[in-house]
């Protein structure tokens, strides 16, 4: 099999494109850098207290800023309708497709890691680049309290 | 949500993203990224799957433990029985028209709210 494409989708090129179909003619910027800041585990993943951080929100009317809510037990569910996931290839019904709270559960009671942290956190996606990173420092404190050995973060 | 990641790890908390906007998060450029080839709203794996949920995150975990390295990805292999047509169907530029209509109607709401 050959392709003049690639087969994943550059979500740059096709919001790009997409919006400018609506008319907006300066397309967003996207922030770019060419390395990463790196903090190695310091122990193995199956004493890591693990933190989930998600782009949902609580409820569709929730003030739009950054939250904490208990891990367990797991929401029912949470507001997703705002956001730019696939409505129409999928859905949000199941919260273990896009915040797997039950399921790093399972994985602490197997050994697998060492806890799920008490509390998740929730960071709504904005365009200001700099109000996300002052609202990144408001998460980090809460994962620092709750001593999170691994935050894993799950963007819809 | 990388740039939350990256000050996650600049401040001394490892990271893992699992996500599924390959060319968005490679950009920011992140600590740990583990890559999902599904829609946009299933990062973890296809709404109702549990047991693939939950071995894609397994997958994911175990990757990120043993990353050495910032920048570090991995593509997690994954089954998706949903409609396959669902790169093409994604903000689809079909129907210029109705999109053009869209962005009008969006600009006058929001300049609405502001008078």
């Amino acid at each position: 099999m050959t392709k003049a494409h690639r087969t994943f989708v550059s979500y740059i090129d096709k919001s790009r494109e997409y919006y400018a179909a609506q008319g907006y003619d300066a397309p967003y910027r996207w922030a770019t850098h060419t390395n990463a800041p790196f903090t190695p585990f310091t122990k193995p993943l199956s004493q890591c207290r693990v933190g989930l951080v998600t782009t949902a929100s609580l409820s569709p009317d929730a003030p739009l800023s950054p939250y904490t809510a208990r891990s367990q037990p797991a929401p029912a569910s949470l507001a997703t309708e705002h956001l730019s996931w696939h409505k129409g290839a999928t859905d949000t019904d199941d919260l273990g497709a896009y915040l797997p709270l039950d399921h790093l559960a399972a994985l602490a009671a197997d050994g697998v890691i060492g806890s799920l942290a008490p509390r998740f956190a929730g960071i709504p996606t904005i365009y200001s680049q700099r109000r996300t990173n002052k609202w990144a420092e408001t998460i980090r404190e809460a994962l620092a309290d709750d001593g999170v050995d691994l935050a894993v973060l799950t963007p819809l | 949500m990388s740039l939350t990641a990256r000050h996650l790890e600049a401040e001394g908390i490892p990271t893992l993203i699992i996500g599924s906007a390959r060319d968005i998060v490679d950009e920011i450029a992140v600590p740990r990224f583990a890559f999902t080839d599904l829609p946009l709203g299933n990062p973890v794996g296809p709404s109702g799957d549990a047991e693939q949920q939950r071995r894609i995150l397994t997958a994911a975990l175990r990757f990120a433990e043993a990353a050495v390295l910032p920048q570090s990805s991995v593509v997690i292999p994954v089954e998706w029985t949903g409609p396959q047509d669902w790169r093409e169907t994604y903000m689809s530029l079909d129907d210029t028209e109705a999109l053009a209509a869209a962005g009008a109607e969006r600009r006058a709401n929001q300049a609405a709210k502001k008078t």
